[in-house]
């Protein structure tokens, strides 16, 4: 039978050292057993990898930086809307995710469809709002606090023992080990991320994550942990091994029902020196690894789409344990003219 | 010894290839084992007591009994870091 052919937007296309989901995410699509797609990439920059890639990607629009406003970035995505009819669009950065959110009704009238965690959702994970949201949902989260002002990191830091974790609100995180360090990591951090920061207790143990995708209900659609097997100098997973944990995948169901999650996220967790799981932080998209996810038996884009689109999707009920992803880089021959057209045009 | 009557249990889910290849999937770690640590896992995954586990490789190796009791100490001891022995053991 002929599958129907689904035309789908996928941004964070910077298959670099510090990845994107954009990619595994398409190839991830491009493998699913139950529709065809057209990829239409959206970038921000033109050095992404992911633009140059045609295997993956059939088209690329330049769209505006989240720092443009919603505005802006809806008057694009109409105008690619115009030329393309997308179905659907996953974005994968936390950074534009509050600007999706909130343009959800309007897409939605365009014809384009989204399967987002709600604003609220969206805003109570935020790093800053961890510590209340551990005491909504009875999870356990380590003790941090959000920063404004330099001068306020000294009195912060005296309620914790060193060493502490300084985190950027989206990205970015430095372990310091004096108050030197702190100011350091504050100054650094805020210059690129802007406040707050967040100071937050350093939990010492083993850290996990879990990709999954939650149906807006409080079902539970997928879930695959990880553990880290190679880590690079910004803490990326260069490798990482799908593991077997009842108690992070009754954590990650309790998550997904309490919350009523809708859509994909990360969870990434330690298991501290009493082996207790400690959710250090909820990422609301489907993170740089998912494609591990898939190459075990559980096709989160594939299952996000369906549910986005209203199509019946059955829960995962297992994957394969102790397969693993190992990372690669590979260097492509790209000629100046395609360069030149998508920084000059904004499409290629 | 009274220890040694003791059976340290490795847990159950914790796979031991031919080769000596240890894998834990709780924690996605991994470990090389020699060919008489292969034994030994093995032995207490039969849950051999480990006095039986040192009489065994007493009577099939070429080594004495002080050496064997330190050396499968260490060894047991190493497994339990590791996490791979169960929690739960049986005295």
């Amino acid at each position: 039978m002929k599958k129907t052919k689904y035309t789908i937007g996928v941004t964070a296309l910077n298959a670099i050292d510090n990845p994107g989901p954009g990619i595994p995410v398409i190839r991830a699509l491009r493998e699913s057993e139950s529709f065809d797609v057209r990829i239409i990439g959206l970038s921000y920059e033109s050095l992404e990898p992911g633009i140059y890639m045609h295997e993956l990607v059939d088209k690329v629009y330049q769209i505006p930086y989240p720092s443009a406003g919603t505005e802006l970035l809806f008057e694009r995505l109409e105008y690619i809307q115009q030329q393309e009819k997308m179905d659907i669009v996953i974005p994968n950065f936390d950074a534009e995710l509050y600007s999706f959110i909130k343009l959800e009704p309007k897409l939605k009238k365009l014809g384009i469809h989204t399967f987002l965690p709600t604003l609220e959702q969206f805003e109570e994970r935020l790093k800053v709002n961890l510590p209340e949201f551990g005491e909504k949902y009875d999870i356990p989260v380590p003790k941090s606090e959000a920063v404004y002002e330099t001068r306020k990191i000294a009195e912060i830091a005296r309620e914790f023992e060193w060493p502490v974790l300084v985190k950027g609100k989206y990205y970015d995180a430095k372990v310091v080990y004096n108050l030197e360090q702190a100011t350091m990591a504050f100054n650094t951090i805020t210059s690129k991320w802007g406040l707050p920061i967040i100071i937050q207790e350093f939990i010492h143990g083993t850290e996990f994550n879990v990709t999954g995708l939650g149906d807006g209900k409080g079902n539970t659609i997928a879930a695959v942990p990880m553990r880290k097997q190679y880590i690079t100098d910004i803490g990326k997973a260069w490798g990482g091994i799908a593991v077997s944990d009842d108690r992070l995948l009754e954590l990650t169901r309790s998550f997904i029902a309490k919350t009523k999650w809708r859509g994909g996220f990360e969870l990434e967790l330690m298991k501290n020196k009493e082996g207790e799981y400690v959710l250090l932080e909820i990422n609301p998209r489907i993170p740089a690894w998912i494609y591990l996810a898939v190459g075990v038996g559980q096709n989160i884009p594939e299952a996000l789409v369906n549910l986005a689109l209203g199509n019946e999707v059955k829960p995962f009920e297992k994957y394969d344990i102790g397969k693993m992803f190992i990372r690669y880089s590979w260097d492509m021959m790209v000629d100046l003219s395609e360069f030149e057209k998508i920084s000059t045009t904004g499409e290629l | 010894m009274q220890q040694n009557q003791n059976v340290m249990k490795i847990k159950k889910n914790i796979a031991i290839s031919d080769s000596g290849f240890v894998f834990n999937p709780s924690s996605g770690e991994s470990f090389s084992v020699n060919p008489i640590g292969m034994e030994i896992m093995e032995l207490l995954k039969k849950e051999m007591p480990t006095q039986d586990i040192s009489n065994h490789i007493l009577e099939n190796y070429e080594t004495d009994a002080p050496t064997i009791d330190k050396d499968l100490y260490d060894f047991i001891t190493m497994l339990k870091q590791y996490g791979l022995i169960d929690d739960n053991e049986k005295d």
